[in-house]
């Protein structure tokens, strides 16, 4: 029998250890939801400096998404048309896919089809360390060491451009294409793969007739991711592209994407000005692109692996 | 007599080489070919890049680069406040995601059930990992430094970069909690402990080297991020190291960002040498935890 003193203090200790529980089983689950709360205040935070401007004169939805003006300084006659942001964002992430997609599924297919043991593991490094590479850096590369090149085999009069900035946002593209495209291509079941075999076919025959289709879902949510980073990239197109805010007529033409006017912009204006809520109003749009994009790749990946 | 030919039927024997098979294989070949091709021209590139920025900034790594404070006007000297900006910002960062995104995975791993609530987690992480950068830091100013009346400062900045590299911190640590064998949980429930104990006790230890990759590859991505401090705690140039985390600093991306756009008639081995230390300690501490990844899928007890 023990003593009751004991009971007690042994008693005591476990209710402790109990309200220990429960207190550190409360801040778990409210990590768990951090990142949920951190995505609703990133758009509630944005929105309230872009708030004010949504709903004044100065912003015409039309105006906004239609027209190429973006004089957001002039003091009389102060125009907000981001067309030509827009238009840049558009321009440089489809000439980065153009490049991207057929390389990054190429890689793909070549690392995850034919490459075996070391060459293979070297493949999947080198494209981990691909990714790793600042933004800033890609800036730099672009800046300091295409441009010179762009000038010289095409001629042109700049060679910060779409083109330069969609070469830059290629490589940035390619490592989640690489990576996810990999994926895809394994989560095809072996049976598939056994068949065609079976049947007779070459490995490019089973990868073109049976992976390819198969796999085509993951293969579009790699794009898709590739698209949302290149969307969202800001350093980079900041340092290469230039600063013309036009709609581009081909690839040697200066733009300036969304991501890069706000980066570029917001230091020379003043809180609460017209200029400063209109560039939160641009992040607004960004974030719900963005949103929009990532959603979208994760249902179709959420599809292949249901599997 | 068996002769070659294009008709497959003619032959009863399978083996014959046949037009049709000879082209298929050649068809193969040429697509191993083109496909070796696509991806070395995108490593070969990175290479060439990598080696230019070495060679072109070497000239410029010493002893005074490293240590000392840039001068005249950012054309000459070293980028020593850069260095410790950058450590300052990584540091307290760390400081902020490493424990809510390990008790995030924690959550997401041990407790959370299937559920509605768990898709949206998912959803939400995904989506925080794929938020421009840009757009995080117009969430750092309107919510540190602006909201929080923290100003530009240090404490701002780390959190913003807090925020963004949260996803990496909570994805490496949900993998790490997730190579820990059920079996491992199931002994500790049956002596009676409870899932705190459990998790406490023995997954979490268990996960520890998983978790520090994740943590060297925030580390990382949190070294070379411009966009997010740019407004809320970077400034172009200081000329005093920061005292504390009220303090503006300088950090190696933004310099890197500054000298290559806003400074007129820098040498140009300084801005490469900066390209080279940022890369370089990037590339490095990358390449260290893909390593260690490495061995310690190779050491784990149970595999």
């Amino acid at each position: 029998m023990t003593n009751p003193s004991r009971r007690l203090a042994r008693a005591g200790r476990r209710r402790a250890g109990r309200i220990a529980e429960t207190a550190i089983e409360l801040l778990i689950r409210l990590c768990g939801v951090s990142a949920v709360i951190f995505v609703l205040s990133i758009f509630f935070f944005i929105f309230r400096e872009a708030r004010i401007f949504i709903v004044s004169d100065a912003f015409r939805a039309r105006e906004f998404f239609g027209t190429i003006a973006w004089y957001p300084d002039s003091a009389e006659h102060a125009r907000y048309g981001a067309l030509a942001l827009i238009a840049g964002t558009v321009s440089v992430t489809v000439l980065a896919m153009l490049i991207a997609v057929p390389l990054g599924l190429g890689a793909a297919i070549y690392i995850s089809e034919f490459a075996t043991g070391r060459m293979r593991e070297l493949l999947k490094v080198v494209t981990e360390l691909l990714a790793a590479i600042p933004s800033v850096v890609w800036g730099f590369i672009g800046l300091m060491m295409f441009n010179p090149l762009i000038i010289r085999f095409f001629d042109a009069p700049i060679g910060l451009n779409v083109l330069n900035g969609g070469v830059i946002l290629a490589f940035m593209a390619v490592p989640p294409i690489v990576s996810i495209g990999e994926d895809a291509l394994k989560a095809v079941p072996d049976s598939y793969r056994q068949a065609a075999e079976a049947l007779g076919a070459t490995r490019w025959q089973i990868i073109w007739r049976v992976l390819l289709p198969a796999g085509r879902n993951g293969l579009l949510a790699a794009t898709l991711l590739g698209v949302g980073r290149a969307i969202g990239e800001t350093m980079a197109v900041l340092m290469a592209t230039g600063h013309a805010v036009q709609i581009p007529h081909g690839p040697l033409d200066s733009v300036r994407t969304l991501t890069a006017t706000i980066a570029a912009e917001l230091g020379e204006t003043s809180h609460g000005s017209d200029h400063y809520r209109a560039l939160f109003t641009l992040g607004l749009l960004l974030f719900c692109i963005t949103l929009v994009v990532n959603v979208t790749a994760d249902l179709v990946v959420k599809g292949i692996r249901k599997r | 007599m068996l002769k070659e030919s294009a008709n497959d039927d003619e032959n009863m024997n399978p083996f014959i080489a046949t037009r049709r098979s000879r082209a298929s294989r050649q068809r193969e070949s040429l697509a191993r070919a083109i496909l070796l091709g696509m991806t070395l021209l995108l490593i070969l590139p990175l290479v060439a890049i990598v080696g230019i920025i070495a060679v072109r900034g070497a000239p410029a790594i010493s002893w005074e680069f490293l240590f000392a404070e840039p001068l005249r006007g950012m054309t000459a000297g070293g980028i020593f406040p850069a260095i410790v900006g950058t450590l300052w910002l990584v540091g307290l960062s760390l400081l902020w995601t490493v424990p809510v995104g390990v008790l995030a995975a924690i959550y997401l791993n041990e407790y959370a059930r299937e559920g509605w609530l768990t898709r949206i987690i998912h959803l939400a992480i995904v989506n925080l990992a794929g938020v421009p950068s840009i757009v995080h830091a117009l969430f750092g100013v309107g919510a540190f430094v602006l909201f929080l009346e923290f100003g530009t400062s240090i404490l701002a900045a780390s959190l913003t970069i807090s925020v963004m590299t949260l996803p990496v911190i909570i994805a490496a640590s949900k993998e790490a909690l997730g190579a820990v064998p059920m079996a491992f949980r199931e002994a500790c429930w049956s002596v009676g402990a409870t899932r705190w104990q459990t998790v406490r006790y023995v997954v979490l230890p268990n996960s520890v080297s998983g978790i520090l990759t994740g943590v060297i590859l925030e580390v990382c991505r949190a070294a070379g991020e411009t966009a997010p401090i740019l407004f809320t705690g970077a400034a172009f140039y200081l000329p005093f190291l920061p005292r504390s985390v009220w303090d503006q600093c300088m950090a190696l991306s933004m310099h890197l960002f500054v000298i290559t756009t806003q400074v007129p008639n820098v040498p140009e081995h300084l801005p490469y040498g900066t390209a080279l230390v940022l890369l370089g300690v990037v590339l490095s501490v990358n390449a260290a935890s893909i390593a260690l990844r490495y061995t310690l899928r190779r050491r784990k007890r149970w595999q």
